[in-house]
């Protein structure tokens, strides 16, 4: 490469480097593993999943290693011969088809371990049915009479239109946030009963662990119990594709203390207007009385 | 002894070949239909690659800037469409075409007719269902995968994206049929099919996948159809059906094809690796076990793409342990390709470098699918941007770079003359840097929380899905240059030798260069078959 090249090139590195500069600001770039969640499966899912991660890494080291010393030990222009006997190995075979099944062994245990406990739905303490729409999500407090729809809070709503002009970076919570969010209380083993309406949806909400499919003429099942003094805001976002607006259905977990949880079902059953607000402005589509709601779809 | 075959050939070279438009149309010689799949195959990439572009054009920033939700859904749909039917497979086809021949002694394909049907099936097939994007209602938009409900939403595209899916399907087992047949029939007296190399191996096997599963998904597709327009519920809740049946039955298909497109290219890195480490395949016969296995295994796994649909535990369970399992001969592959460069003489040309990003890449996809089979952790993966990432790393830097390597490969042959070496590595290159910074990022989405299939995503998720896209142009653009050092190459390439590769073996090393149009009009005898073999 002449001087010249390679000024130039080095020229085009920094200005290519210097134009994702003001990415540098964000801090976001963190974000590059599973949440550690905070119910008891969600901390179970992220053991296995970084137990079979470092797994992973290790056969990597192995397998990259012996990849790499070759092509570096071998190479014809350092005078390597090939040795051109070597075809086969019996034992080598063996070696390499028995060890990744011992390790396979050992990370099936304790996965069929935790997915026993995750399809073990016994003794709820509140089971809330949920059922997908196109392209929202509709809650009711089984036993309760406590239902409503939860849809994509309006401010988000509008700075997601196309072309609509406004920075979603000044939207708080963009595409993350709903008018009337599920509220669940802490400590409390909640079971959630999935189907549809029209076609399939994903009920997903990263921090439980835990993601299942609503589909409609199915009833599908999932638990969690968020631990104790694990209140806020949780968020996840519709899993399956469902249309147009797949996108933009998203799911918020408000998890309150139990006393707070009683006061605010009370509430609700006294007829409310807003169940529980996360954002600051209620949707437009959200009913103000929970009477003149649709009954949920019966699966 | 490679001249006896060029001698064998000398008298030979009245190819009776027409000439012009006709030369195509009636085209029954393996080589020119082969060229037209590699040809049809690199358009189909251009387009999907276009398609994808447009998406991650749309993910470069939050907030939506160019295409609307519905359309952006038609290109992921198409796009994966485009890619998979019109330009893996395709490829993969126009490969087989080229080398089965050559490699088991045979002048031709053993239905050069059928050949022929099968190829122009194609155009019409991906015709119809480019047209779609034309049609009132856009093109199909509910994924790849088509699960109903959300596919019968569709509007007049449905019929079309339908009967292009038969075609393709009837193309796909039509040429799966003359592979079967030419390997089974045509091989040379003294080639035993544990003689073949091991691309005719995994092709033959892959044939029988495609026999197996694509009457399949024409079968899936076919209950779709009747559910739209004839009034059945075969997926429909509401008479008596069930949308997951569907799930079970386009697996039962999808899990073989992913495998459909990934053999043919543990065949092609086998050939090449030997060759640029100077030393014979290790473990050949495992090879071939571990072939066999990992189709056998992928008839009995379809369910790991369904983890979340609600299956019994037990289900769960079986599912889970068989996915672990066809990690084991995968594995077997991987060792006996890094047990072959052990130990040789290890030259880096273009077709070796593209097999060498094969190896670490696809091994790295192999661990994202170790992840991904356990059920609990697959709850956290599914449809997120980590299943997104696992499978373009075995697509992409997995099938794709075989197909590009073996072109490399086996381009002197065919054409008689040697690409540029130096901007086959720029290519190389670009594309290696390219596919990782595309790829890589989308693991982190996905942990982070990020779906698949979507338009827009919440601001946590812009700094990665930047540097997701700055990749995708790069790799996207760099795509270019192989086509230009095809070009030039066939163009204006220097010369090539009968066995450009110093340590190339294989029955199609023994033909002369470029490869006479009707590869062996004489069988090639023992002692040509045990030199090509030797070498
Ligand atoms: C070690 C071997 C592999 C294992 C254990 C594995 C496992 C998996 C699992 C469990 C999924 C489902 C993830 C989900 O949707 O939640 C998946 C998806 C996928 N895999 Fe693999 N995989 C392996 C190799 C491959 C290969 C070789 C290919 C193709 C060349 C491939 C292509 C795909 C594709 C295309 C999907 C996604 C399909 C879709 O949902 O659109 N995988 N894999
Ligand atoms: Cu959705
Ligand atoms: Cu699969």
């Amino acid at each position: 490469m002449t001087r010249h090249a390679r000024t130039a090139l080095s020229a085009t590195a920094f200005a290519i480097l210097g134009s994702l500069a003001p990415l540098a600001a964000h801090a976001e770039w963190g974000n590059l593993n599973m949440p550690v969640g905070v119910t008891v499966l969600s901390k179970e899912i992220h053991a296995l999943h970084m137990t079979m991660f470092w797994w992973c890494v290790a056969i990597g080291v192995f397998v990259f290693g012996w990849m790499i010393w070759s092509l570096v030990a071998f190479r014809k222009s350092q005078g390597a011969k090939p040795d051109t006997t070597m075809t086969h190995s019996t034992k080598a075979e063996i070696v390499w088809t028995v060890i990744p099944v011992v390790i396979l062994v050992i990370m099936a245990i304790p996965a069929a371990r935790t997915l026993i406990a995750i399809e073990d739905t016994r003794n709820t303490e509140i089971s809330i049915k949920v059922t997908g729409y196109q392209w929202k999500w509709h809650y009711d407090y089984l036993g309760e009479d406590v239902k409503f729809f939860s849809s994509l809070a309006r401010a988000s709503d509008e700075a997601r239109q196309l072309g609509s002009g406004v920075n979603p970076e000044s939207v708080e919570n963009y595409l993350r946030d709903v008018d009337n969010p599920l509220v669940v209380p802490e400590d409390t083993k909640v079971r959630v009963l999935l189907t549809a309406q029209d076609v399939i949806h994903a009920w997903w909400v990263p921090a439980f662990g835990m993601k299942k499919d609503a589909i409609p003429g199915n009833v599908n099942e999932l638990w969690f119990k968020v631990e104790k003094g694990k209140t806020g805001l949780y968020r996840g976002q519709c899993a399956e594709l469902c249309g147009r607006d797949h996108g933009f259905m998203p799911i918020v977990v408000k998890v309150v203390t139990k006393d707070e949880y009683r006061t605010w079902l009370a509430g609700q059953k006294a007829g409310e207007s807003t169940p529980a607000d996360a954002s600051s402005e209620p949707a437009a589509d959200s009913s103000p009385t929970i009477a003149a709601l649709p009954a949920a779809p019966q699966g | 002894m490679a001249n006896t075959a060029t001698h064998d050939h000398a008298h030979d070279h009245h190819d009776h070949k027409p000439h012009g438009l006709k030369r195509w149309l009636y085209a029954t010689n393996h080589k020119d239909i082969g060229t037209m799949y590699l040809v049809f195959a690199c358009v189909m990439f251009f387009l999907g690659g276009a398609m994808a572009l447009v998406i991650r054009a749309e993910l470069f920033q939050p907030g939506l800037q160019f295409v609307d939700p519905g359309f952006y859904n038609s290109m992921t749909t198409m796009h994966a469409l485009l890619m998979i039917f019109g330009a893996v497979m395709p490829a993969w086809t126009g490969l087989a075409n080229w080398m089965v021949p050559m490699q088991v002694g045979a002048p031709d394909m053993a239905l050069p007719r059928l050949n022929n049907f099968s190829f122009w099936l194609l155009p019409f097939a991906f015709t119809l269902l480019l047209l779609t994007l034309f049609v009132p209602g856009g093109a199909p938009a509910g994924g790849w995968t088509l699960y109903p409900p959300l596919s019968l939403q569709a509007g007049d595209s449905f019929p079309l994206t339908i009967f292009a899916i038969h075609l393709m399907g009837i193309s796909s087992i039509l040429g799966a049929i003359n592979v079967v047949v030419t390997i089974l029939n045509m091989r040379a007296p003294g080639m035993g099919l544990l003689n073949m190399p091991l691309f005719c191996w995994t092709w033959l096997i892959t044939a029988y996948l495609l026999i197996a599963v694509m009457p399949v998904l024409a079968g899936a597709v076919t209950m779709l159809l009747t559910d739209y327009f004839f009034g059945t519920s075969f997926f429909a809740a509401s008479g008596g059906g069930d949308p997951v049946m569907f799930q079970h039955i386009f697996w039962f298909f999808g899990h073989p094809e992913v495998y459909i497109l990934i053999l043919p290219a543990f065949g092609v890195v086998s050939e090449i690796i030997p060759t640029f480490s100077r030393k014979p395949l290790f473990g050949y016969e495992s090879m071939v076990y571990a072939t066999a296995s990992i189709a056998f295994l992928s008839f009995i796994v379809w369910a790991h793409h369904m983890f979340t649909v609600g299956m019994p535990l037990a289900g769960q369970l079986f599912f889970m342990l068989s996915t672990m399992l066809i990690a084991v001969p995968t594995g077997v592959k991987v060792f006996n390709w890094c047990a072959t460069m052990w130990k040789g003489s290890i030259s880096f040309e273009t077709p070796m470098l593209f097999a060498i990003a094969f190896l670490f890449l696809f091994t790295l996809g192999g661990f994202s699918g170790l992840m991904l089979a356990i059920v609990p952790a697959d709850f956290q993966y599914h449809d997120s941007y980590f299943v997104v990432a696992h499978f373009h790393y075995v697509l992409v830097p997995g099938a794709v770079f075989a197909i590009m390597a073996g072109v490399y490969y086996w381009l002197p042959k065919w054409t008689g003359r040697m690409y540029n070496e130096k901007i086959g590595k720029l290519h190389f290159w670009l594309s290696t840097i390219g596919v990782n910074v595309l790829f890589f990022p989308q693991h982190f989405l996905g942990l982070a929380g990020m779906p698949r299939r979507i338009p827009d995503y919440s601001t946590q998720f812009a700094d990665w899905n930047m540097v997701s896209s700055l990749g995708a142009s790069l790799f996207g653009f760099s795509q270019l240059l192989f086509v230009y050092v095809i070009w030039s190459a066939v163009r204006s390439g220097e010369k090539a030798a009968d066995r450009p590769w110093e340590g190339a073996h294989g029955l199609e090393w023994e033909l002369p260069t470029p490869a006479p149009y009707h590869s062996w009009e004489t069988p090639p005898t023992r002692s040509v078959i045990s030199h090509g073999a030797m070498h």
